[in-house]
């Protein structure tokens, strides 16, 4: 569903926030500019929020910097924004507990987390929770503690109206317009926000402000910014599915090119929005009597992602860089029905190297070998 | 919803020493009821749990109709094996399970079974001839060609010498390095494809063991015309979870964890011996 819109002019931004607190949402996590990068945080009013803050972002390249107008989301996602709130970095899944006779005793972690509603989430973070809740939620075996996490957030979207130069979420289809996936989408204009509900609990909100309905003009200008916005994008991948030609490339020379540069740090991992791989160990409390088990974030670029005992699956860079790249873009077709890149452009700009997904598959691909 | 990382506890109710390094656990739920409704197939594997250590993947490799406890065959390699290796008669662990896709009985019956296995990647290979065995009438002639790499290697060599002994058997053994006691063939499992009666029109093939081992007897096999339709083999890569969350088991577009372990060749042919996947 997507409601008629409706105008939220931009001094009633405060009375929204309360209007999402008096809705059970206890905390509402916004973006604030802070060391240097837009983060999501806990904000107590829109001052809070990151007015006439603007980013620049290239190939490892991010900085901050000043738009000199009073607009709050003219800017294109930092490190991070859902994937933290859903898929945790560190978590405990389950406590083992030891009674004196050896004795054993498996119970869940808590599951309780606090109602929050998030504000400013971009369409290209939308695709990629859709793309984690078939990973984490899909059967067989559903994940408790992703439903738990997932289920307390409320989403509050703003199309994106400000694309950094890395990204090219028009080209994989999911942006920078948010199509669906959220409660409530804003557009930014300069007076204010053009608004609309994506489901009732998102509609019920706004219904308690009272808000006039968007008039045409506000409507076509929100329009107009986002079409802006696809159209400054010059990033682009060639095709929605490259599964075919990625995997005829499998011994590519190109491989090793990238392979030398690559420092395997991983960055292009954690701030992936789509990436899922973790590692689970197990810690010792400190009472002495019982063990926690716990996942943590782990990727692909790591010597123990693959070990094997006696030998590693992907010793080298070059297969590591492989498997991500085949994974991302290939075979994430054939597990989940479409890649698994959303275009976010985090990894261009967080490679310490500036290592260009974008490039790379161009330089794989060669000129004019588009896929469909 | 059921938390399905969590493990249930068990109690090792029978430890043996195969070897100095490989030891069997027969492990048994202390909940009847989870006793009781488990059930699992050759081929596919638990998630063992030792306390405060980890977990790992261990195949089963107790008879699936056997209402007695579940047996594992584990070697002392690292962290949680060689804690494992301390457990006594009476000691918990947990136990998760069990995950994955076994051997295809229902394709195998009627049919003669070949079974190819190298390294001492055995265990869920044995826990399938022991299964063809204990219901011979429903299979047409057994292969075995094992490979290991020194004669010491080869655990259960008296079980291996009784099969010998039954009609419609062949077992072909080899050894990288050979010895006073070893009466059978020198070098790789390869090395007995010449002497093995396989027809290729009536085999199902089974392999475990080394990938580079599998794909050179594939090739073997192909070759004197057994079809690629029939070739299954089983799989190890590194598991965290179990359940297809971790990303550690993948393998090409396939997670070993509930995709495999044992695969269909058809379905792993692009892949296999590919470096890095
Ligand atoms: C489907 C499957 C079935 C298996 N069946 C058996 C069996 O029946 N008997 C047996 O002895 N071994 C079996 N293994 C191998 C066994 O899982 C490893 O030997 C074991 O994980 C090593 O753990 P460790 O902590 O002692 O070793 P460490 O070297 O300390 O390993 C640390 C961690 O790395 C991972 N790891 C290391 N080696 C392997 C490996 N070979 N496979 C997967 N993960 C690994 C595990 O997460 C392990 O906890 C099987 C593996 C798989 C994937
Ligand atoms: S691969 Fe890069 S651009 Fe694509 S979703 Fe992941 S971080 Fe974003
Ligand atoms: S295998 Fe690599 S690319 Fe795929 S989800 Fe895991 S970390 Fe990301
Ligand atoms: S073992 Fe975790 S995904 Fe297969």
């Amino acid at each position: 569903m997507t409601t008629s819109p409706l105008f939220l002019p931009r001094d009633t931004l405060d009375a929204f926030l309360l209007a999402l607190r008096d809705s059970g949402f206890e905390r509402i996590l916004g973006p604030m500019a802070r060391d240097g990068a837009i983060t999501m945080r806990e904000i107590d009013t829109a001052a809070d929020l990151p007015t006439g803050v603007g980013d620049r972002q290239h190939p490892g390249h991010y900085r901050l910097t000043e738009t000199g107008h009073g607009r709050c989301f003219a800017w294109a996602n930092g490190p991070q924004a859902l994937k933290p709130l859903t898929f945790a970095p560190r978590e405990t899944l389950w406590r083992c507990e030891r009674d004196d006779d050896g004795r054993l005793a498996f119970r869940d972690a808590g599951l309780r987390h606090t109602p929050t509603a998030v504000i400013g989430v971009r369409a290209c973070d939308l695709a990629a929770l859709r793309i984690q809740e078939r990973h984490f939620l899909g059967e067989p075996d559903p994940d408790p503690h992703y439903a738990a996490r997932r289920d307390s957030l409320l989403l509050v979207a703003v199309h994106c109206s400000h694309p950094a130069d890395t990204c090219f979420c028009a080209s994989t289809g999911d942006g920078p317009k948010a199509e669906s996936g959220f409660d409530i989408a804003l557009s930014e204009l300069d007076e204010g926000f053009v608004a609309t509900a994506g489901t009732d609990r998102g509609q019920q909100i706004l219904e308690r402000l009272g808000l006039a309905p968007a008039t045409m003009a506000q409507g076509e200008q929100a329009d107009a910014e986002i079409e802006a916005a696809v159209r400054c994008q010059t990033r682009s991948l060639p095709g929605q599915n490259l599964k075919d030609a990625l995997y005829a490339r499998l011994e590519h020379p190109h491989w090793d090119d990238v392979g030398r540069r690559c420092l395997s740090c991983g960055n292009c991992t954690a701030v992936c929005p789509t990436c899922f791989c973790h590692a689970e160990q197990d810690e010792p409390v400190l009472d002495g009597g019982s063990s926690d088990h716990l996942r943590q974030w782990d990727s692909c670029f790591t010597a123990v992602h693959s070990y094997m005992g006696h030998f590693l699956v992907r010793e080298e860079t070059r297969l590591r860089y492989r498997q991500w790249l085949t994974h991302k873009l290939a075979s994430w077709h054939e597990q989940y029905g479409r890649s698994g890149c959303v275009g976010c452009g985090r990894c261009i700009a967080w490679c310490p190297v500036g290592i260009d997904i974008t490039a790379e598959v161009s330089a794989l691909l060669g000129s004019g070998d588009a896929q469909s | 919803m059921h938390n399905p990382d969590r493990p249930f506890e068990v109690e090792v109710v029978e430890r043996v020493e195969e070897t100095p390094t490989i030891y069997t656990l027969h492990l048994r739920f202390t909940d009847p009821g989870i006793e009781r409704s488990y059930r699992c197939q050759p081929g596919q594997f638990n998630m063992l749990y030792l306390y405060g250590v980890g977990e790992i993947p261990i195949s089963i490799v107790s008879d699936p109709d056997s209402r007695g406890p579940v047996e594992h065959t584990i070697r002392s390699v690292g962290r949680v094996t060689r804690g494992m290796e301390m457990l006594r008669v009476g000691d918990r662990i947990g136990l998760r399970g069990p995950y994955g896709r076994g051997w295809p009985l229902q394709e195998a019956e009627g049919r003669d079974v070949v079974f190819v296995t190298g390294g001492l990647g055995c265990a869920p290979l044995v826990s399938l001839i022991r299964y063809v065995v204990e219901r011979r009438e429903r299979f047409g002639r057994i292969v075995i060609l094992q490979g290991v790499k020194h004669s010491d290697d080869l655990i259960w060599r008296r079980q291996y010498e009784r099969w010998q002994r039954l009609p419609d058997v062949q077992v072909l053994l080899a050894s990288d390095v050979g010895g006073p006691n070893w009466p059978y063939s020198v070098g790789r499992v390869t090395v007995l494809f010449s002497q093995a009666a396989i027809d290729p029109d009536r085999s199902i093939v089974m392999l475990c063991g080394p990938e580079v081992m599998m794909k050179s007897s594939i090739e073997r096999l192909l070759a004197i015309g057994v079809p690629p339709e029939v070739i299954w083999l089983s799989i190890e890569r590194n598991m965290q979870c179990g359940i297809g969350h971790c990303g550690h088991c993948q393998l090409g577009p396939y997670f070993v964890c509930h995709d495999g372990p044992v695969f269909h060749y058809p379905a792993l042919r692009p892949w296999l011996g590919v470096t890095g996947f």
